[in-house]
């Protein structure tokens, strides 16, 4: 066999992507083509804007690239690739690359990987653009579209095919459904041969028998409860291909004047779609359910009508909706849960004596609210408040809707950070007090735990309040040098886990055993950062890509580096949803953690590319804000 | 690094003398081919790493199993063109050596005779210096077999990855350890590719030990040469 003479070449490209995905024969074709190159330590690989001939795979050693200005881009090792940047665009060197280790690379000729690139989708895909390019298609492929025509039959929720044999009784056939809690099952003809052709089996399927079958040809024509099922079935099956449109099904049944389709892939029956779970599907759409939280007339009520959320989550991320889509319907409707709550305790407590605002902080202020979350609120009270007439009033208030909150799915805030604790039950005087106290003494550690309060947000009764609070906040945290330097501070608290995807030289020979929570190590780290540019420029934006958006208008980041931010955060904000709706569908509790082994090359490649964004961000941070003074010599030279 | 130049040969003219010489076609033909001039630098001459599997060291009690090679420069080694032989021995294999090569009585059976494959093995070396690890055994064996086929001996511009690492470790090496007789550290192939954090392959393959070499050569003159050195320093 000629390949494997070059089996140390193929072995090793048959490792790592994209070549893991080559057909046999391009793998062995490729392996006799490659060229291979020694660079000792320290050794220039490539200079900028000379011509590139080759795409280039690290065998052994490590890699650094550096921009045009020098700045160090990426640190590749053994089974990275480079070179392809340039190999796209004009066949110069973009990103120049000096060995960092001794080196051996594979070098494959710029004709053959232009061979790959058009043969093999895989291939393509890997390399289509660089970066934030990539990135921004990775998410672009995710978001489609939202609309409801878009949906197809098989992501309904549906019910595991349930058969009877043709020769069945018509009681018996109604045990079956009755236990099932079904109205219609298929009926098969055991007899009829199974097709070797898979393509070609339709699972014996003779008919389908339904309530109204029941109703209209055995009770209406008495016949009696033996009567086979063979004899009452529809047989004419009118059967939807599971990739049809539930719109179109629905046009199909108001046609046909059907209640209950079989679905099949191919010709197989693998569900059964009812009228009734249509409208179970349309009921768990956000904007109804939201309707209906309303109508909910107790705790009791709220509590069991609670626990469709996660349905209704899995269907917006079925629908393909983006980050920002999810958390803002997500968000949406824990603000209509604490609306509802405060009026049903209103109802129980009779009218407030004094009027009021609850606060909501953190990620439901950010319309960035996902699936597991707790609650992170706060009341404003009215200026005329006096604790001895009325504190005890506000107390039930605020257990009534923590406790409510909390039955509901929304945990109790580990911190306290809720109204029931009298510490976060303030007059908008006091507020502005507080927020001036952290203003005017910044220090990392007081603002450790109070960057939530940054967060905030108006939700019920006196909303004006929670506004003038965030303009009072816009206002004195712009220009105030030493209140950013120390969020910025904290903003670094929380690093990217750049180690696990980046084969780190002093790591390359370490086991990732652990997992990583995507919230703790990557969306959060990412809203801090955006958070503190927000407040630098006065921005009265909450959620993240407004605030991006703020940020680049505001022209205060080098070009790019705010649309690197918001691809960043969208993408691993999708990992950590698409992950909460596995576990979810799985019957798991879902969590933030995602186990390294279980991504593929390509979702590993987006990820680090997204927790590379978050780490020059944070580096662009530091350099910003903190300028290289201790916040303890800014404060001397101000004085 | 010291060069050696009092051993060196004048390889291009040598060829001259004896492709005059020589009665066998075949070596005449390979002689013929015009190889570089001593003074030629080392990054533009024209490489061929070569590798013999045995089944000994003895060329006159072992046989060629296996040949590998694959042309290469200072810059890079060029896999298209590698040649990969396996070649049937006049007498029958021990089980021991198949152990080593992993080369099989049945892989043996239908392959070629060393005799078969000699002409396109001088024409793949032609024009070419070649370099091994541990040169005796391939020119020892090589002259033997060539001895055998035509009658006449077979001369070879070889540059020795071996002998190379043996001067770069005796470079290294301080009084103290001279005095102390301290060991210069092993040469085999791929301790000496540890050296310069070159991957492990799979030793005992003809062509992946050839490919090794060629590796090694590079690594060796990215540290110990200047790519200017002519090649008369280092061919032998």
């Amino acid at each position: 066999m000629e390949n494997s003479e070059l089996n140390e070449i193929s072995n090793f490209l048959i490792k790592h992507p994209p070549f893991d995905e080559l057909e046999p024969e391009q793998l062995a074709g490729l392996s006799q083509q490659v060229e291979v190159a020694y660079y000792r330590a320290g050794a220039e690989i490539l200079k900028l804007s000379d011509p590139i001939q080759d795409l280039y795979v690290i065998r052994s050693g490590a890699v650094e690239m550096y921009k045009r200005d020098g700045e160090l881009y990426n640190r590749l090792t053994q089974g990275e690739v480079f070179g392809h940047s340039g190999l796209l665009m004009n066949r110069r060197v973009r990103l120049p690359a000096v060995a960092l280790e001794d080196t051996l690379l594979y070098c494959i000729p710029a004709q053959l990987f232009h061979k790959l690139f058009d043969e093999n989708d895989y291939f393509a895909d890997f390399f289509d653009l660089d970066g934030g390019a990539q990135l921004r298609q990775a998410i672009s492929a995710n978001t489609d579209s939202n609309d409801l025509s878009t949906v197809k039959v098989k992501n309904l929720q549906l019910r595991d095919v349930v058969t009877v044999s043709k020769n069945t009784s018509v009681r018996d056939a109604a045990v079956v459904m009755t236990e099932e809690m079904i109205s219609s099952v298929l009926v098969t003809d055991p007899d009829l041969p199974v097709p070797d052709d898979p393509e070609d089996d339709d699972g014996q399927v003779v008919g389908i028998i339904t309530d109204q079958d029941l109703r209209t040809r055995l009770l209406a024509a008495d016949l009696p409860a033996t009567t086979a099922v063979k004899d009452v079935m529809t047989t004419d099956l009118i059967v939807i291909d599971e990739n049809t449109y539930v719109f179109e099904v629905v046009l199909k049944m108001l046609r046909q004047n059907v209640h209950h389709l079989p679905i099949v892939h191919r010709r197989k029956p693998v569900g059964v779609v009812s009228l009734s779970d249509i409208l179970l599907h349309e009921s768990q759409s956000s904007i109804l359910f939201v309707r209906g939280i309303f109508s909910q007339q107790s705790v009791d009520e709220l509590i069991t009508y609670a626990e469709q959320l996660p349905a209704v989550f899995l269907r917006q991320v079925k629908e393909d909706a983006n980050s920002h889509m999810i958390g803002s319907a997500m968000s949406v409707i824990g603000r209509c849960f604490k609306q509802r709550l405060l009026e049903l305790a209103e109802n129980e407590l009779g009218p407030p004596p004094v009027k009021y605002c609850l606060l909501a902080l953190g990620s439901m202020a950010r319309n960035e609210q996902l699936i597991i979350t707790d609650q992170d609120n706060a009341l404003i009270l009215d200026e005329a408040y006096n604790p001895e007439q009325h504190e005890d009033y506000f107390i039930k208030l605020a257990t009534f809707l923590t406790d409510g909150l909390n039955a509901c799915g929304y945990s109790y805030c580990s911190g306290d950070i809720m109204a029931s604790n009298g510490q976060w039950r303030k007059t908008l005087s006091e507020w502005k007090a507080l927020f001036d106290s952290w203003f005017e003494q910044p220090s990392p550690k007081a603002l450790l735990h109070s960057s939530i309060f940054f967060d905030l947000d108006g939700v019920a009764g006196h909303t004006r309040w929670a506004d003038e609070l965030k303009r009072h906040i816009a206002r004195k945290a712009k220009d105030n040098p030493r209140f950013l330097a120390a969020m910025a501070r904290n903003a670094l608290n929380r690093t990217p886990p750049l180690a696990f995807f980046k084969g780190f030289v002093v790591e390359k020979d370490g086991e990732h055993k652990n997992s990583i929570n995507l919230k703790r190590r990557g969306t959060a780290p990412l809203t801090d950062v955006i958070r503190v540019h927000a407040l630098a420029i006065g921005s009265r934006s909450l959620n993240s890509f407004e605030r991006i958006d703020d940020i680049i208008a505001a022209d205060i980041l080098p070009p790019g580096k705010a649309r690197d931010l918001s691809d960043a955060l969208e993408y691993i904000a999708m990992v950590r949803i698409i992950h909460q709706a596995e576990d979810i569908e799985a019957g798991r509790k879902p969590d933030n953690n995602i186990e390294p082994e279980s991504l593929s090359s390509f979702e590993k490649r987006n990820l680090k590319e997204a927790f590379q964004v978050l780490s020059n961000a944070q580096n662009f941070l530091k350099f910003r804000y903190t300028g290289g003074h201790r916040p303890g010599q800014a404060n001397n030279r101000r004085q | 690094m010291r060069s050696q130049r009092n051993q060196s040969v004048d390889w291009q003219q040598q060829f001259q003398i004896l492709q005059a010489q020589a009665e066998d076609a075949r070596l005449r033909s390979y002689y013929s081919e015009e190889l570089p001039e001593q003074t030629t630098p080392l990054a533009d001459a024209p490489l061929v790493a070569l590798d013999l599997e045995t089944t000994g060291l003895d060329p006159d009690q072992s046989e060629i199993v296996s040949i590998g090679l694959v042309p290469f420069s200072t810059q890079r080694v060029y896999l298209r063109d590698y040649r990969h032989w396996v070649v049937k021995p006049r007498k029958p294999m021990s089980e021991d050596s198949i152990l080593i090569h992993g080369i099989t009585h049945s892989d043996v059976e239908s392959a070629p005779s060393f005799d078969a494959v000699f002409e396109q093995l001088l024409g793949a070396l032609a024009s070419k210096i070649v370099v091994v690890h541990c040169r005796s055994i391939e020119q020892e064996f090589l002259n033997r077999r060539c001895l055998q086929i035509t009658g006449e001996t077979l001369k070879l511009p070889i540059i020795d990855t071996m002998e190379i690492e043996r001067r770069a470790l005796e470079g290294r090496r301080g009084a103290l350890d001279k005095l102390l007789r301290r060991p210069l550290g092993s040469l085999r192939l791929a301790d000496a590719r540890k050296r310069y954090s070159l991957p492990a392959y799979q030793a005992h393959h003809a062509l992946t030990d050839a490919i090794a070499t060629a590796e090694l050569l590079q690594a060796q003159l990215a540290y110990h040469y200047r790519p200017d050195t002519p090649v008369r320093d280092l061919w032998v």
